[in-house]
């Protein structure tokens, strides 16, 4: 049997990576103690957390009361992702053909920076540099023959360490058993009395093929030194986002989108000659204050170039209303395609694909006379006022889960055809001549009279019937958006029935059936 | 208006021979509808309730109508054509019920609203118009006569149907609620359930105005021609009768 090649490995490890990640995104200090949660136990903390005892695997509200001033995040696998790429970036940057094990561990092979920078050690004190440049902060880098062993020699270090040619074994023979993985196999070891990785490499390679099989003769030649996994280069992705400088700045909208043009072409045909099409871009825009506006766009089936334009330009629009000008100068815009999917899927019927994709011209085309939040569809949503009730969305935006019921307190059907977004001030008088209220205990202080759909006296009217009132108590554990009201229905003279609401001893109109 | 959507019993017995008369017929009444010197021929599904009481016994492609003052009587016209699959647009009314309508029967996938087009208005139902097939508006204000034109006669080319809350100069017809009754809610008791209303429909083409009893809604939301003298039957004691007065 010939010995297999093993590679030279140069491994960056970023300890705590989805802290880092979590703690770019949202711009945390790096002493400050934070936990990811997944599935409601810490999934990582960063050092601050764990001085005050917090650890992998506990759940959250035990790991709250030993750090109390602990910042709890919802774990994000994709943010992890993310937030490498600029790190992989850069090391790309200095070594070709990155390998990226899992987000905050990369390897490299060593034998071109080695040679480029004189030596194994100068190499990895430059990687650790350009990562120090970006802000990151305690790398780690080993530099050992193979992958595995150069993993547990960057764990093993605070900054480099260089396992020489041919040590590996040597190396690798006092860790414990247990940095290899595989937790059935290792307790089955630990069982058997094989503590360290140098008992286990002891055991003939014929022996452990036998009684362990094919994963089993992998580990063993991991535990002696022999990882002869190669260094797989990734292949970068494509470049598929589009952006534009500005100099001089632009402050005018149509200047910004006639601009853009161009670039929205190109980004569309990059695309498609990547056979994909975009269903969500993110537009960010920056301005000569340095500001940084970002908004993600999605599309009901995908956009075109003339559609990433009026995008950007509802973008600029949304910051300053309606007008043309800009209050800030516009130095930067770039697209980004964040959702993409194959052509195939998009492609249109042989005869057409009815009458939707001629609705959805029609309809963009008013949201580009009037704004992309001016063309509205609607769900019924939860909630027991009949305005909340009533969810619209842009068009193109999809729709967020409605809150099944049970509303107990809803109005019983039929339901008003005519419901006020903003409540109307209207007037309920009493037989007394007075406004009709109401006390702690439901009662009313006279039977509704007259009744006066705008509020003033004149347009007053004799009340055929009433019924009420309906109490509604909503959220009393919120002091801010508590709602104690009545509701009342009123049928006036003339036979249109109205949905009034008695709220802080004023009447309103919530809903007309008329 | 109907002659060839509904099929007489010879036809079926034809049917089942061979499909070729519904063919013909249907091949027919296509050659009749591009003869038509008229465009006000082909008609859209409408509420049977409602239908009867319109000029040419439905909601005609390229008519416009109007309204007064009534969110439910739209809905319920529009209801026919939304369950049949016609998208429908709704300019300039934020007011406009989304529960209520869903209930009506007007299919909230297929149902756009553009609450504030603003000064923009005729462009945006015009351009509206163009893809949908029945487009509901409330102009802000009196639209000049070459504006209206000009709709009308975009309405005409799209077979759209325009349905105007308020008075319009070149309607079709015009419905309105003369009357109206509420049953289920008494004097500090009950509840709102069921109306019966009476529409008239005044017409251009048709001399004097017909009107006919419906129930908007009845108690199981359904709309309904309502027999006279039925109200007090279905819930006697409770029932109220008024005549509108304004």
């Amino acid at each position: 049997m010939t010995a297999p090649a093993i590679t030279r490995t140069m491994l960056l490890w970023c300890p705590d990576w989805p802290i880092t990640a979590a703690r770019q995104a949202h711009g945390l200090a790096a002493e400050l103690p934070i936990a990811l949660i997944e599935k409601g136990k810490v999934f990582a903390c960063s050092a601050a957390a764990r001085v005050d005892g917090v650890s992998r695997g506990i759940r959250v509200r035990e790991a709250q009361s030993r750090c109390p001033d602990l910042i709890v995040l919802a774990y994000d696998a994709s943010l992890d992702n993310r937030a490498f790429e600029p790190i992989i970036a850069a090391v790309e940057l200095l070594a070709a053909g990155v390998q990226v094990v899992r987000p905050g561990v990369c390897a490299v092979r060593v034998r071109g920076p080695s040679r480029y920078y004189g030596g194994e050690k100068p190499a990895a004190l430059a990687l650790i540099g350009v990562l120090d440049d970006l802000g990151i902060e305690g790398v780690r880098v080993g530099v050992a023959d193979g992958p595995f062993t150069a993993e547990m020699a960057a764990r093993s270090t605070r900054n480099v360490f260089i396992v020489a040619e041919g040590g590996a074994a040597e190396f690798l023979a006092p860790l414990p058993i247990t940095t290899l993985g595989a937790p059935e196999l290792v307790d089955l070891l630990l069982k058997l009395g094989v503590r360290t990785l140098a008992d286990f490499a002891a055991l003939p390679i014929t022996s452990v093929s036998g009684r362990f099989g094919a994963a089993g003769t992998r580990l063993h030649s991991l535990a002696s030194g022999l990882d002869s996994r190669p260094v797989t280069a990734r292949i970068a992705p494509p470049e598929l986002d589009s952006s534009i400088d500005f100099e001089p700045p632009l402050d005018r909208i149509d200047q910004v989108a006639f601009s853009f043009r161009q670039r929205a072409d190109e980004f569309i045909q990059r695309l498609t000659a990547a056979s994909l099409v975009c269903t969500a871009v993110l537009v960010e825009t920056w301005s000569d204050r340095g500001e940084r506006v970002e908004r993600s766009w999605l599309h009901p089936r995908s956009f075109t170039a003339a559609d990433v334009v009026d995008r950007v330009r509802w973008q600029l629009q949304g910051d300053t209303g309606s007008g043309s000008g800009l209050t800030a100068g516009v130095t930067r815009v770039r697209v980004t395609p964040e959702a993409v999917d194959a052509i195939g899927n998009h492609e249109q019927g042989l005869w057409g694909t009815a009458n939707d994709e001629r609705i959805h011209h029609g309809l963009s085309r008013v949201q580009s006379m009037l704004g992309h939040g001016a063309v509205l569809t609607a769900t019924v949503g939860g909630g027991r006022m009949l305005a909340e009730r009533q969810k619209l969305l842009p068009w193109g935006d999809r729709a967020a889960a409605a809150q099944p019921g049970p509303w107990p307190g809803h109005l019983p059907p039929p339901l008003p055809a005519t419901v006020f977004a903003i409540p109307r001030p209207v007037d309920l008088i009493g037989a007394n001549g007075d406004t009709v209220a109401i006390d702690g205990r439901g009662i009313l202080s006279a039977a509704p009279a007259h009744f006066s759909p705008t509020g003033s006296a004149r347009e007053l009217r004799p009340v055929l019937a009433w019924a009420g009132p309906w109490p509604i108590d909503e959220r009393w554990w919120d002091a801010a958006h508590r709602r104690v009201a009545s509701r009342f229905q009123v049928v006036d003279s003339s036979g249109v029935a109205w949905l009034l609401v008695l709220e802080r001893r004023a009447w309103w109109a919530e809903a007309r059936y008329d | 208006m109907f002659e060839y959507s509904q099929v007489s019993p010879v036809a079926v017995v034809l049917d089942e021979v061979s499909p070729a008369p519904d063919r013909v017929r249907d091949l027919q009444a296509r050659i009749t509808s591009m003869q038509a010197t008229k465009l006000d021929t082909r008609s859209i599904p409408t509420h049977p309730a409602i239908a009867a009481l319109l000029p040419g016994g439905g909601l005609k492609e390229g008519a416009t109508y109007s309204v007064d003052n009534s969110i439910t009587l739209i809905m319920a016209l529009l209801a026919g054509p939304s369950a049949a699959g016609a998208w429908c647009g709704v300019v300039g009314i934020p007011e406009f019920g989304i529960e209520a309508a869903a209930r009506f029967g007007i299919d909230l996938e297929r149902l756009v609203l553009i609450p504030e087009p603003g000064d923009q208005w005729l462009a945006v139902t015009a351009a509206i118009a163009d893809v949908m097939g029945v487009v509901v508006t409330k102009p802000p204000s009196r639209a000049n006569d070459s504006s209206v034109a000009r709709l009308a006669a975009r309405l005409r080319q799209r077979g759209s149907t325009l349905i105007v809350l308020g008075p319009w100069p070149q309607s079709e017809a015009m419905l309105s609620i003369s009357a109206s009754e509420w049953n289920g809610i008494g004097d500090g008791h009950g509840y709102l359930s069921a109306r019966q209303v009476t529409v008239t429909v005044t017409s251009r083409l048709a001399g004097r105005p017909r009107s006919s009893q419906l129930w908007l809604p009845d108690r199981s939301e359904k709309i309904n021609a309502a027999v006279p003298g039925s109200a007090s039957s279905v819930l006697p004691g409770r029932a109220l009768r008024q005549e509108a007065t304004g």
